[in-house]
């Protein structure tokens, strides 16, 4: 699909999920790392020593606090009407965010084994080919560009050292 | 006239010509960072700070201060061309740009939103150079207690004046300190909610989070709403410049009461964004022609902008000389100086008086530089946004990653940027603000520090944080601040009471 150009068929608007779930949804995550983080302060000591506040006092109470407001959050979210809810996204709006967030994704897990500039090439190269719809060889040109540009530029003018695979290793670098 | 003696020198650090170089780099980078959507002020120098580790702190901060500018006059160019503001502080320069580059009159609209940044920024400069060292000077006899009150006035002041929904300011702001506390106590050296993780040691960096939050959610909204970019073009010419140029001193009024706004929301957290949209309002108001507002009236950009840029620029005034950011971008120039191992707070200005100066002395000049590049180059840069975005997502999405692993040499922070995007989305469309949340990431140690060190002083007495006149007037202001909501509403209502039917609307 490409992105500029303007759509053919008709946009499918149809809600994934309503703001309203999402919202209780997040709500209860920050509850739960609210507890979290509440009992590990509490773990290590939450009051007072003979030299201070203990390490845990400042997080405990933060997390109460925390805790608190997304317990109203969820009080909140739980009583507003179910009916008129504004869609948190629609599915053609959701399609187009896992378009860019699932490549991203890969390019985090192939960083790990082909090294950033690597991964950089093929990630700039693929997404433009395939999800811009742009010319192969403008895709891969660019992509060459770009992350030579990004080397020379960190790892020999500013010094600056990212992670490496086996084509690094090959030139020696 | 101690201020300029110093300033003097402060040019004289400046004056030589890698400087000058970095300067020019700086702000081509900050006006791309400012042109192209999905990257923003505090996200495009978050991305470029890695740069900036191998040089000497005035360089990295002359640079990183002009990128910041250029993101400041990049905004306005999409805004005006495109109509699509690039940063959320230019969306009020859409109401009247637009409009005047659909009748043709691109140019103008754009020589005046420059125009009126340069006056807002050299407001706030002036103010910078003058107010700052008598606040630091001030700020020298603070102690912790007093400290630990103006961190506490910044965060009420988050929550009182803030736009969103209180519980969600309250909770993207505990959930930012609780984030800064992880890893290794400083005071106690206690390792607290690492979970065993030894990647958690290192506790979560905030610049790394802020490229996450900022930068890699903002890709996934701009994918979202599918930008469709059919710009104006833009002629300049300067006949145009000039008859601009020429008509400014009939704006005196509305530039200089922008200003104003500009500066003092600025040095308090409300910040740029509300800055030009108040500032819009009331050229609105105050206008015999008020219908006319909206169809391109060229005190629309001037208004908006003017007070946009004396925000965003006196928003370092409090960061120099206190400590405290007075927005997002500012408070990661401060977490810039942390690395460079900078001290930010009043010392600086005893300290470490050529940077301070210098700081201040490339304000001035990346300001001029950057009005005679940004009027130049115009065209240049409204042709970048005809790049197809599926080109720019994934270089986005790239000097994202380099930013993040060049933070701490750490893979582990890939991940954490990744999910701090993923947070970001969700907090973004659920209405939660970000601006908590990062400067709570910032100051958070420094907060808690500040903290301890008055609860041992005081032997847990917290009584302390209302002992002496000094803390004992900034405390109460905080509390003030933070049920001002409530505050406001009662005030209303009693005077209501006294005086019906005048309410007043809001900026």
């Amino acid at each position: 699909m490409a992105i500029d150009s303007t759509p053919t068929t008709p946009a499918d608007s149809r809600p994934v999920v309503g703001t309203r779930p999402v919202d209780i949804v997040v709500s209860l995550l920050l509850l739960a790392f609210a507890l979290l983080l509440g009992w590990d302060s509490w773990r290590i000591g939450m009051s007072w020593a003979s030299d201070g506040p203990q390490a845990g006092y400042f997080p405990f109470y933060l997390s109460l606090m925390m805790g608190a407001a997304s317990v109203y959050g969820l009080v909140q979210a739980w009583r507003a009407r179910a009916a008129g809810d504004p869609p948190f996204v629609l599915r053609d709006q959701f399609v187009r965010v896992m378009q860019v967030f699932v490549p991203t994704l890969a390019y985090c897990v192939a960083m790990q084994f082909l090294g950033l500039y690597v991964a950089s090439f093929l990630l700039i190269a693929g997404f433009m080919w395939w999800t811009g719809g742009i010319a192969p060889w403008i895709s891969l040109l660019t992509g060459f560009l770009f992350t030579a540009a990004m080397f020379v530029t960190f790892e020999i003018a500013f010094n600056v050292i990212m992670p490496k695979g086996p084509l690094e290793a090959a030139f020696g670098f | 006239m101690e201020a300029f003696e110093l300033l003097f020198q402060g040019f004289q650090v400046l004056m030589t010509w890698d400087k000058i170089a970095l300067m020019m780099l700086g702000l081509v980078l900050g006006i791309f960072v400012g042109v192209l959507p999905g990257l923003g002020g505090p996200n495009g120098v978050a991305i470029l700070l890695p740069l900036t580790f191998s040089m000497d702190p005035t360089s990295a901060i002359v640079m990183l201060s002009c990128i910041y500018w250029g993101a400041l006059f990049g905004g306005a160019i999409t805004s005006i061309l495109f109509n699509i503001p690039g940063e959320a502080w230019s969306v009020a320069t859409t109401f009247d740009g637009y409009p005047m580059a659909q009748q043709g009159r691109a140019a103008e609209a754009l020589t005046a939103a420059f125009t009126s940044s340069f006056v807002g920024s050299l407001v706030a400069v002036l103010l910078i150079t003058f107010l700052s060292p008598r606040i630091a000077d001030f700020a020298l006899r603070f102690g912790p207690p007093e400290f630990f009150s103006v961190y506490l006035l910044t965060f009420c002041s988050f929550v009182g004046l803030g736009r969103e929904a209180r519980h969600k300011i309250v909770i993207s702001m505990s959930l930012g300190l609780l984030l800064a506390g992880i890893g290794m106590d400083t005071v106690s050296g206690q390792l607290r909610m690492t979970f065993g993780s030894t990647e958690l040691l290192r506790g979560v960096n905030f610049l790394v989070a802020v490229i996450g939050l900022f930068g890699i959610s903002e890709i996934l909204l701009t994918m979202e709403e599918r930008l469709a970019l059919q710009g104006h073009p833009a002629h300049m010419s300067l006949k145009v410049v000039w008859r601009v140029w020429m008509s400014l001193p009939r704006y005196w009024w509305t530039l200089l009461r922008s200003a104003v706004i500009g500066c003092w929301l600025g040095i308090t957290p409300g910040g740029a964004i509300a800055a030009s949209f108040m500032s819009y309002n009331l050229a609105k108001r105050l206008d015999k022609d008020k219908d006319s507002f909206g169809k391109g009236r060229i005190e629309g950009v001037f208004a908006p902008e003017t007070a946009a840029h004396a925000a965003g620029t006196a928003a370092l005034l409090p960061m120099l000389a206190l400590g405290i950011p007075g927005s997002g971008t500012a408070a990661i120039l401060l977490g810039g100086l942390m690395v460079w191992g900078l001290n930010p707070g009043p010392l600086l200005f005893v300290e470490h008086k050529s940077f301070v100066w210098g700081t201040i002395a490339s304000m001035y000049l990346g300001n001029i530089v950057g009005l005679v590049l940004v009027l130049s180059t115009v065209p240049v840069f409204a042709a970048v946004l005809r790049v197809p975005f599926a080109a720019i997502a994934p270089m986005i999405v790239v000097s994202c990653a380099i930013g993040a692993y060049a933070v701490q040499n750490a893979m582990f922070d890939i991940w954490l940027m990744l999910g701090f995007g993923v947070i970001g989305y969700v907090f973004k469309k659920l209405g939660y603000p970000l601006a908590p949340l990062t400067l709570a990431l910032v100051l958070g140690s420094r907060t808690e520090d500040a903290f301890r060190l008055s609860m041992i002083g005081a032997e847990g007495d917290l009584r302390v944080f209302w002992s002496n006149g000094l803390v004992g007037s900034i405390t109460p202001l905080a509390l003030v601040l933070l049920f001002w909501p409530l505050i406001s509403q009662a005030a209303g209502r009693a005077i209501g009471w006294v005086r019906p039917a005048r309410r007043q609307a809001e900026g």
